[in-house]
């Protein structure tokens, strides 16, 4: 198996006439965990991924792959596995017949067309003709024709459409897995929920520009967290509140306080000898924040901003 | 990624879909039905078996030959076209670039593959055009009791010659495939042009003084000069003989327009963008 690479984007830009699809697009995916590609519809993701792949020109910037871009790779297949979309496939070929062109083109030996039907179960079906293949059955095509060439690069663009709730694990753990043995793997989508519990570090591109960059968990900053603290006698919790001067909220499931964490509250009621029924840390919800981020109303310092000279993160340094 | 490889992908995809042998069976039912009722007819007339009403064009016995075996090019060359545009305009229908160009990334290499099965496939219809226009050709010449003119060296450099037109017009529809793009557009274009602008072009320059010199360069006229013989000369008449091209000018024009169009289409669409 090749080696994980690190994929690069430097100030990739294109535009389509006066459409802007991709601006000043800079990010770095690292091998062996699950990079998340995320935004709304339209917002340049597979733009990004067509230029790192050699099939779109960028107006300007570069995308490289190990450090050479995609034309430049000496065995394509061998080294990048990508899936772009649910629908290239000649409806009259079989699938067997279909990964055996693109073998054939990359040099691989004939047994890789049966291995990848074989990893994405397809193998029952590799005699039938690809049009009357199910939505859920072409992506697994399309992700066999990832895997032909063990890459040690995976580019999946929207892999979860079309499969149902079973594939949709399926493919969590597959992909979990080829980045546990050390692959590159990026997957775009433009739902946060879909991706969340696969992905460990993550992109965030609206309109064209990159507004996060960096672990799912720096997603959410400390400083939103807030307590939300019941208890059966409220009257008496209000009281002990007020008293210790902490604002709060009225909630249906109790009172949310903002900027203090769980051991101050506790300790709130503990002198004032409340029995309390729940008392837990409420961050906001991430896909809020990634609404958030998507729309402008937040901005994170990982976004690079609009500015040509890296701004230090406040946090998360590790990037750049 | 090299030629090689890339060109045993193109004809893996060639072969893998069923268009190709549907073109190979419509060609030899095309071809060897228009040969068997033309060869009839002029065979019937020649020998005086139909008695020639003054009207019908009647034939030396010896020019019927390489008449009847060029109805592979005059009326077949269709097929080829077809086939040359087909291998490029499907990969734009069902998005194949996409994965085409993942596994070969410089696209040069991806169309002169195609350029390669196409030269291939050129020469395959062609032995299946010349097998329908000359085995029945020459059957029914034979049962007219006339010369099927076999051993001769003159038929069989003519059947070379309709080999090279067929492997021309593969490469002249891939050209035309590249600069089209657009599938349905591309074989409507191809239609039209060959069954009806060129044939009515070429028909009306037999009459209007000065078109004819225009008209042999069209790409119908110049592969029946490459061929050097046709029905459709033939019923031009006697005068639009001057007005051929010798049968390598009309090999090199044929060529010219294979070429002007490869290129044309290589750098407007070959190399754009794939979304």
């Amino acid at each position: 198996m090749p080696d994980g690479q690190v994929l690069e984007f430097s100030g990739v830009t294109k535009r389509f006439g006066s459409v802007t699809a991709v601006s000043e697009f800079t990010a770095r995916v690292e091998p062996g965990v699950v990079t998340g590609f995320l935004g709304p519809n339209g917002a340049g993701k597979t733009t990004s991924l067509r230029i790192l792949l050699g099939l779109v020109r960028a107006t300007g910037g570069t995308a490289t792959i190990g450090g050479l871009p995609y034309s430049h790779l000496p065995h394509p297949l061998q080294s990048v596995g990508a899936a772009l979309e649910a629908s290239s496939f000649h409806p009259g070929r079989t699938a067997a017949n279909h990964l055996k062109v693109y073998a054939q083109a990359a040099g691989l030996r004939a047994s890789r067309v049966d291995e990848a039907l074989g990893i994405v179960g397809l193998s029952d079906v590799a005699g039938r003709k690809v049009g009357g293949y199910s939505l859920g059955m072409r992506q697994r095509l399309g992700l066999a024709y990832t895997l032909l060439g063990d890459p040690g690069v995976l580019v999946l663009d929207e892999p979860a459409n079309g499969l149902d709730p079973e594939g949709i694990k399926w493919m969590r753990g597959l992909l979990r897995q080829l980045a546990g043995e050390g692959r590159t793997v990026l997957v775009s989508s433009h739902l946060l929920t879909e991706v969340s519990q696969t992905v460990d570090a993550l992109l965030i591109i609206a309109q064209g520009r990159l507004v996060f960059q960096g672990r799912l968990d720096e997603l959410s900053d400390q400083s939103e967290q807030a307590v939300v603290v019941d208890a059966p006698d409220r009257a008496a919790l209000t009281d002990a509140l007020q008293r210790a001067g902490v604002e709060f909220e009225v909630l249906r499931s109790g009172f949310g306080v903002r900027g203090a964490d769980t051991v101050e509250i506790g300790a709130v009621a503990a002198s004032a000898g409340i029995a309390l029924s729940s008392l837990q840390k409420r961050g906001p919800a991430l896909e809020e924040v990634f609404l958030d981020l998507v729309s402008g109303a937040r901005v994170h310092g990982s976004a690079g901003t609009v500015s040509a000279v890296p701004v230090p993160a406040p946090e998360g340094g590790e990037q750049r | 990624m090299s030629l090689a490889t890339a060109s045993r992908s193109e004809l893996t995809k060639q072969l893998t879909t069923s268009i190709w042998w549907i073109l190979a069976i419509a060609l030899v039912a095309y071809v060897a039905f228009t040969a068997s009722v033309l060869t009839f007819a002029l065979a019937a007339s020649s020998t005086g078996a139909l008695p020639a009403e003054g009207q019908a064009p009647q034939m030396p016995e010896e020019a019927l030959p390489a008449l009847i075996y060029s109805i592979a090019t005059a009326v077949g060359y269709v097929f080829p076209l077809l086939v040359g545009t087909l291998m490029v305009t499907t990969e734009f229908r069902h998005k194949t670039l996409t994965p085409t160009f993942l596994a070969t990334p410089r696209r040069g290499v991806a169309l002169s593959a195609k350029l390669v099965v196409g030269i291939a496939l050129g020469a395959f219809y062609a032995v299946l055009g010349v097998a329908s226009s000359v085995g029945p050709g020459a059957a029914i010449l034979l049962a007219f009791g006339l010369d099927p003119q076999l051993a001769s060296s003159d038929t069989w450099a003519l059947i070379g010659r309709m080999l090279i037109a067929f492997v021309l017009w593969v490469l002249v529809g891939i050209g035309v495939g590249a600069v089209v793009r657009n599938q349905v557009v591309a074989i409507v274009i191809v239609l039209v042009f060959t069954q009806f602008l060129e044939p009515v072009g070429r028909f009306v320059a037999a009459f209007v003084e000065g078109l004819a010199g225009f008209t042999a360069y069209l790409p119908g006229a110049a592969s029946d000069a490459l061929v050097g013989a046709s029905v459709f000369t033939m019923s031009m008449g006697a005068g639009s003989e001057s007005t051929t091209l010798e049968w390598w000018a009309g090999g090199l024009v044929l060529l010219a327009y294979a070429l002007v169009l490869l290129v044309i289409g290589h750098f407007t669409s070959w190399r754009r963008d794939v979304t």
